[in-house]
């Protein structure tokens, strides 16, 4: 069995034994790297240098018989969103696509005091805003499973690379479905953790109050794995809790006695796909079958969780991009063309003696900063920018981000009366399978629907999962998704593992065939 | 035409607090460093960093928005205001908007002069903000370059303002003097308005009885008053101006958007501020990356036993206590709580609390002003003050000899004791003195003479001339002695 067949904990088993060392199973994912991923374009950046050097470097004092961290040896793909001093964070922009930042993000440095192998930066829609990946202003990323085919967003890349085999654990950022969602086209556990769970200090923002870091990999073990190291409160956060850190993995494979599991009646309405509804309905019977009581339950606010999350996301987008202005860092437009063209606009406006339209030209400063702006970022971006600039404008702010605050807090109510009565909501992660590239390309507002079931749990500030319960019949991925009370990561983490343990899907892989297709 | 108007003034005050480090990050808050030194990824914005809130500026805005007499509420949370600005590197200013973290609260103003009545100004809201960076606009180089320095980013600012409560440009500089005196009692800021500790904005415009009753003027908003001087001149120069336009145009309130016309100091005027820079929509929203604060009306409690005296609470105390006049009891307050409290030390150590204020007020002061040093480095301990004015009490001291050893104790820092031994002060007795005189008058017939005849003013010479012979003779008594002696010749 090829090392990058292994799960992350048989990994650190094999390491800990001495049956394999940091550099040879990191050599193998890099050459799976360098075979695939010119297909499937889940990394933006790999520095093989530079990684295997790191493995060396664990396998030393591994050797030596040194302290070495949790995750010792063992190859991690970050997404690029997370500041890491040691290479570019563009966040897949041509606004930042030569920063660095001068600090590391606080889930980068615990990986590195874990002694994790930071493998590559993966690729992800531009400020993590889409579906799809298709939002990265560098490169496509396909789905492993169907390479026509979306791997979801904004987390793509880090979900493409752990479903081909390319990286063993990967770290995504979830601000309306953004690790679940992709986890879940890709066939792979995705887990969003209760909002300040993790630290966002050096999470580059796209929406503060929803945004938060997580694992994708491929089981419920290994995710549980990365959490327990991501996972913890950090004075730099002044929204991360002050809670312990439970040990995930020391409860993981203890099944929950009497479990709960509720469904909501609002998952199973129209629009919802045939097979995916099946593969869910199946995945419920798999609980019934563990013991598990099944009690129907309403999320009534649920059908305004979309339109809730696109005003106060765009909101604190509008705002939190704001920095990105030409001045300090990033994409600045060339001046000469700039001051060229302002001039020559004068000029014209002076010979047609417009003296109104030469009132109103920019000036200097703000035709630099326009221009920046309208370079550095693309279309979805600056759609965001203008959708929450409109909703905080003066005279809409109370009918749009101040309703929408109020009907977050009824989502949260709804989510706090239906835990009374149930540990875990099972449901869809996505309305539908893996969709063609491009196919939503001219459609927003279909794209922003794919968030359908997602959305609620960033709203909530709740954790959930997404974990492999099926395939379509043209061999996509379905996932299940899990949601939890706030801080219940645990029961969250054994409630999937029961599934898991019951089931092979997560152990499929994409096929030779799939592999082979060529593009 | 001799139409009046009434003055109508409120005032924003942006204070600096005095905390060793920003308002969200650990970056120094030191004044005059090099441009761009006390910078960290939070103050100056980069992508991912978070705010993390001060709480010792937190606890500084509580303390003052108490002494101020403001109620505090419970809950208050932090916003984002918006703009695009290079020296504003987020893109947005964290401060606070529709829950300040106080308001309602009031300062009683008096005039020492009693140009007016005592007042009380209300005060609006209190609340806390982020400073912006500082913008260096280089047009003498030629190039047309700007420069930002982001040192000050990040700064906590304290704004406070005003209800249009004063009613004259002496009112404002009362109220500003009366808050500044206030802050420094409370030790929250320096209120250095050169370094921009303490910043001033006005709002003004006139109301006017007209025949169609009353009327207001468009409100203006001053900016760019560097001392509390420039604040008065530009409220009197700004109501005469809006007073001419009233007249010229007649525009009233609503017929024009507010405008903000900034203070040139060296022509002495206002002038408009392009329309673009005003009228902004902020685009508010509570700021996510932070959590609101909660406060308990216990923690109110704390605070307010804390403060300890305030300069209203010192004013009331002199006056009651020691029966000082409220002229030299503002003098003594006015001057801050150091030289308050070196006051109350030497009160307390003598028998003349007048005559200590009068020593503090006129001879200390004066000291200080011409060493320009302060209270805290004056050579004569209070105790050593209080033993000057007992010396003098008890007899031991002549008056004549007080100001030399005040002149002594000062540069050498000793005590009443030792200056009276230094300078060789000894009591004269009354046989000595007469004798004294007696030899004085026997030597100078004339004077004699002249006394007789009804010229008591010639004995003046023989003052100067005993104190020659002996430098602890009483010159009154001396006076008083050689006109009884040559009376009776």
């Amino acid at each position: 069995m090829s090392v990058v067949e292994h799960s992350a904990s048989e990994l650190l088993e094999l390491l800990a034994r001495g049956d394999a060392s940091s550099v040879e199973i990191t050599q193998a994912y890099l050459d799976r790297i360098a075979t695939d991923d010119k297909q499937i374009g889940a990394f933006l950046h790999v520095d093989p240098d530079a990684a295997l050097k790191q493995a060396a470097d664990v396998d030393r004092r591994r050797k030596a018989g040194k302290q070495i961290g949790k995750l010792a040896g063992l190859p991690v793909a970050v997404k690029d969103v997370l500041c890491d001093s040691d290479t570019l964070t563009t966040c897949a922009s041509q606004m930042l696509k030569s920063f660095r930042a001068p600090y590391n993000s606080t889930v980068v440095a615990k990986l590195k005091a874990a002694d994790a192998v930071l493998i590559g930066r993966t690729n992800m829609d531009e400020f993590a805003m889409g579906g799809s990946t298709e939002n990265s202003s560098f490169q496509l990323t396909r789905n492993p499973w169907d390479r026509d085919r979306v791997p979801g967003g904004s987390s793509g890349g880090a979900a493409a690379c752990v479903a081909a085999g390319m990286a063993p654990l990967s770290v995504g950022t979830d601000t309306g479905g953004s690790i679940r969602q992709p986890a879940g086209l890709c066939g792979v556990v995705g887990m969003k953790p209760t909002y300040g769970r993790v630290s966002r200090f050096g999470l580059v923002a796209f929406a503060s109050s929803l945004d938060q870091v997580g694992p994708l990999s491929r089981s419920t073990k290994d995710a549980a794995l990365l959490l327990e190291t991501l996972a913890g409160h950090d004075p730099q956060d002044a929204t991360s809790l002050d809670t312990e850190v439970p040990r995930y993995t020391a409860s993981i494979d203890q099944p929950l006695e009497g479990l709960r599991l509720g469904i909501v009646r609002e998952h199973f309405a129209e629009g919802l796909d045939k097979e995916v509804e099946a593969a869910v309905r199946e995945a419920i019977k798999v609980y019934e079958s563990l013991g598990a009581t099944v009690k129907e339950i309403s999320l009534p606010h649920s059908k305004y969780a979309v339109a809730t999350y696109y005003v106060i996301a765009p909101s604190e987008a509008s705002s939190n991009l704001a920095r990105y202005d030409g001045v300090h860092y990033g994409h600045r437009t060339d001046r000469a063309a700039l001051l060229e063209e302002l001039a020559a606009e004068r000029k014209q406006l002076e010979a047609a003696g417009d003296q109104a339209a030469l009132d109103a030209l920019d000036s200097s400063l703000v035709r630099m900063y326009r221009k920046s702006r309208s370079e550095g970022f693309g279309s979805e971006v600056k759609r965001r920018i203008m959708l929450g600039a409109y909703a905080l404008s003066a005279g809409y702010y109370d009918a749009y981000y101040l309703k929408a605050l109020k009907v977050r807090r009824l989502i949260r109510q709804d989510f706090d009366a239906a835990f009374e009565e149930v540990d875990l909501i099972a449901g869809p992660v996505t309305a539908q399978p893996a969709f063609k590239i491009g196919e939503m390309a001219d459609d927003p507002l279909a794209m922003y629907l794919v968030d359908l079931y997602t959305v609620s749990a960033n709203l909530a500030g709740l954790p959930g999962i997404s974990i492999p319960c099926g395939f379509s019949k043209s061999g996509l991925p379905i996932g299940l998704q899990l949601q939890a009370r706030p801080l219940a990561e645990e029961t969250l983490f054994r409630g999937a593992r029961m599934f898991e343990q019951a089931t092979d899907w997560h152990q499929r892989r994409p096929g030779a065939d799939s592999r082979a297709k060529k593009h | 035409m001799s139409q009046t108007y009434t003055t109508i003034i409120g005032l924003e005050v942006h204070v600096q607090l005095a905390t060793d480090s920003k308002l969200f990050c650990g970056c120094s808050t030191q004044f005059g460093a090099e441009p761009n030194t006390q910078t960290c990824p939070v103050c100056i914005g980069m992508p991912g960093s978070l705010p993390v809130m001060n709480r010792e500026a937190y606890d500084l805005s509580l303390k003052t928005a108490v002494a101020v007499n403001c109620e505090i509420p419970e809950f208050t949370k932090w916003d984002r205001k918006q703009y695009f600005y290079p020296d504003l590197p987020k893109g947005y200013q964290i401060s606070q908007y529709d829950l300040p973290m106080s308001a309602n609260g009031y300062l009683e103003i008096h005039d020492e002069k009693d140009r007016f009545e005592p007042k009380r100004v209300r005060i609006t809201r209190a609340h806390l903000e982020e400073d912006a960076g500082k913008s260096v606009h280089d047009e003498q180089a030629g190039t047309a370059d700007s420069e930002i320095d982001l040192n000050r980013t990040g700064t906590p600012l304290l704004e406070i303002v005003s209800e249009p409560d004063m009613r004259s440009s002496a009112e404002a500089r009362a109220y500003l003097s009366e808050l500044k005196l206030l802050l420094t009692y409370l030790g929250v800021s320096d209120c250095n308005m050169q370094e921009g500790s303490l910043r001033v904005d006005a709002n003004v415009n006139l109301h006017l009885d007209t025949d169609e009753g009353k009327v207001a003027t468009p409100i203006v908003e001053i900016k760019n008053m560097n001392s509390f001087r420039a604040v008065e001149r530009a409220l009197d120069y700004e109501a005469q101006r809006q007073f001419r336009v009233w007249q010229e145009t007649g525009k009233k309130i609503g017929d024009s958007p507010k405008q903000t016309r900034g203070w040139d100091d060296a022509a002495g005027i206002t002038r408009g501020q392009r329309s673009k820079e005003e009228s902004s929509d902020y685009r508010y929203f509570p700021d996510p990356d932070l959590v609101p604060i909660i406060v308990t009306s216990e923690q109110i409690q704390e605070v307010k036993d804390a403060l300890g005296e305030l300069p209203a609470d010192f004013r009331n105390r002199l006056i009651r206590e020691f029966g000082l006049s409220s002229y030299d009891t503002d003098v003594l307050v006015n001057q801050g709580r150091e030289v308050v409290d070196y006051f109350l030390e030497v009160a307390e150590h003598c028998d003349d609390a007048k005559a200590a204020c009068n020593w503090v007020t006129q001879e200390v002061l004066r000291a200080l002003k011409e060493r320009e040093s302060i209270i805290s480095e004056f050579a004569i301990s209070a105790t050593n003050l209080a033993g000057l004015i007992q010396a003098i009490v008890e007899g031991k001291l002549p008056k004549t000899r007080a100001k030399d050893a005040f002149e002594l104790m000062m540069v050498d820092g000793i005590d009443v004791a030792s200056t009276v031994d230094r300078l060789g002060i000894e009591q004269v007795d009354e046989s000595a003195l007469e004798s004294l005189c007696q030899e004085l008058l026997d030597a100078n017939p004339k004077i004699v003479a002249d006394v007789q005849s009804g010229k008591p003013q010639a004995v003046g010479a023989l003052i100067g001339q005993a104190k020659k012979r002996n430098p602890n003779v009483d010159p009154g008594r001396v006076r008083e002695i050689c006109l009884k002696l040559a009376q009776q010749e």
